[in-house]
Formats: C-alpha cells, structure tokens, sequence
C-alpha cells in the first residue's frame, strides 16, 4: 500500500527551480517555482494586453477580446462604486486578470510532459494574503485620504438607535477587520481544495489500474471520468474565485470612497 | 479508541460544515433563479449580489474544510 500512496499535498511544495538555495544575510532567496510561475502568468498577462492595444479602427479578433476584457471591468467598477471609482479600474483589472491567468495556469495538464507539472501560484495563502493586504491597504488609504477621520463613521450604520451603539461597533469593526483575512483565505482554499480533489481522484486512477483487477479497473474509470467534470468545475471556480476577489476588492473600495 | 483516530473522526465531522455550505450556495443561486425567471430583465443588474451571497455562504464551507485540513495536517 505505501507503495502506490500519493501524497495530494506534495503538489503545493515550494522548492527551488534550479535545485539549489540563494542565501543572503540569513534569508532564502532562492527562485522557487512560485516565483517561476509568477513570472509566467506576468508574461502571459503581457503577452494578451499588448496583443490588443493596436488601436485599430475595425478591430481584429484580439483587440475584441482585450477591450471586451477592459470594458468588463469597467462596468464592473461603474455598478459597485460608481464614476469616481474609474481610478481604480487599472488596479482592479491587474487583480482580476492576475488571479484569473495565475488560476488556470494552475490546473493546466502540462503534466502529461514528463518532468514538467504547473503551480499553482494562488494555492499558497502568502501570495494571496498579500493580494488582500493590498487591497486592504489602498482601501484603508482611499478611505483616510479622503474623509479623514471621518472614515470612522464607516462603523456607525445609519439609522441604527442609540442604544445599540455599543453592540455595533465592536461588530462592525470586526467585520471591517475581518475582511482582509476572509478576502485571502477564499482565494486560497478554493484553490487548494479544487486542487486537493484533482490530485485525489488521479491517486484512485493509478492505484485502481495497479490493482491489476475488473474491480480495480473499473474503480479507475469512474475516477476518470469524475476528474473529467471536477477540471470542468475547477475551471469555472478560477474565473468565479477571480471575479468575487476583484468584485469584493471593488466593494470596500465603494465604502471607502462613499462611506455607506 | 487511539488518537488518530479520534482525529480522522474529528476531520471528519468538520467536513460536515462543507455540506451545509453546499445547502447555502444551493439556495442563493435556486432563489437568484426563481426571481431572474420571473423578471428576467432585472436579472442582469443583480449579477453583482448573486455574487456576493455566494461569496459569503461559500467562504463558511471553505473555513469548515480548512478546520479539516488543520486537523488531519497540522494537529500532532
């Protein structure tokens, strides 16, 4: 049995690309395989925008997408914070487009080379708390550059009598903190579980067809074909996952800039 | 009844929570269904909420599979 075990978590091991580690003053900087990937999705990320910006007058099929990709967002932006909101169309655009390449690089099957299995870049909480830090961030920054200490109010709904202050603040003000932590952690899960059930049901294939019997064999298909629809999903959770972090990003960023 | 397998039972009884998550997200796509089948012209403009509910009902289920996680993985 140890024999055939597959570990599902050694898929998210972070290890240096090129087998050894970069030490300087006490910390390892080697280039790992997340930052590899990182640079992947960046160029990928390049190569699509640059593709469309020919500004072309009747535009070819490329420039479709990219501009249907911008106005996307745009829109996105206009509905959930409004026409002072299209400052934050850049950042958001390179949040969503950066999550949703890095994402399905992910769960490409380049696997089936030899020698070769993608990250998944966003799998790792590190990289998407700091995603939700920044995010944070400019919201915390948006918010005190331009209502001052008057952003505190942010705590205090409208409405609300009284004598209920004393139970909504502490709420809200946990609710507010609490945002960062469950914007990172919803990325980062998901990504991790989809991969997790990818990696499990392959663990079933292989282990079915070295059973080396109908039972096994048959054990082996089923799996197949339920990987078959969970990569179907996997794929829809990618763009959901980036959506709801660029659409979430753009919420605290509507209440900041207009305060309920 | 061993420690591990007080722990795999625990792990177990997290991923329950996974469950329940699943009954949540069922219900707000269901009802985003039910209102955008009756008018299905302010069904668009509401894309942004759907999102949202499911958003929230759904980080409660991934919360219930990390408590899983934690315990098979990192409790000793």
């Amino acid at each position: 049995m140890a024999a055939g075990k597959i570990d599902p978590m050694e898929q998210f091991m972070v290890e240096p690309v090129l087998g050894r580690r970069i030490e300087i003053g006490g910390f390892d900087l080697s280039f790992t395989n997340s930052a590899l990937f990182m640079i992947v999705v960046f160029v990928l990320l390049a190569l699509f925008v640059s593709g469309g910006l020919k500004r072309q007058l009747i535009p070819g099929r490329w420039q479709v997408a990219v501009e249907g990709a911008v106005s996307f967002i745009d829109n996105m932006v206009l509905t959930s914070i409004g026409p002072e909101g299209k400052k934050f169309a850049p950042y958001l655009f390179s949040l969503f487009f950066f999550i949703l390449f890095a994402n399905l690089v992910g769960v490409m099957p380049i696997a089936i080379l030899p020698g070769l299995h993608t990250f998944a870049v966003t799998s790792h909480i590190t990289v998407t708390a700091v995603l939700a830090f920044l995010s944070f961030g400019i919201v915390l920054a948006v918010g005190f550059w331009r209502h001052g200490f008057h952003f505190f109010s942010l705590f205090v709904p409208h409405g609300a009598p009284g004598w209920l202050m004393p139970v909504i603040i502490p709420v809200e003000f946990v609710s507010f903190m609490v945002r960062p932590f469950s914007l990172g952690l919803r990325l980062f899960v998901a990504m991790t579980a989809g991969h997790i059930l990818l990696e499990v049901f392959g663990s079933f294939v292989v282990q079915g067809l070295q059973a080396a019997s109908p039972l096994g064999s048959f054990v082996s298909l089923l799996s197949f074909i339920m990987i078959i629809g969970v990569s179907a999903l996997e794929l829809l959770v990618c763009a959901i996952q980036a959506y709801v972090f660029a659409l979430l990003t753009s919420l605290y960023l509507n209440d900041a800039v207009h305060l309920h | 009844m061993t420690d591990l397998g007080a722990m795999y039972i625990g792990a177990g009884l997290a991923a329950i929570g996974i469950g329940l998550a699943a009954l949540g997200v069922g219900n707000v796509f269901g009802s985003f269904l039910e209102g955008a089948l009756r008018n299905p012209g302010a069904a668009d403009g509401q894309q942004g909420r759907l999102f949202i509910g499911f958003a929230a009902s759904e980080l409660l289920g991934l919360i219930a599979f990390v408590v899983a996680i934690l315990i098979l993985f990192v409790v000793k």
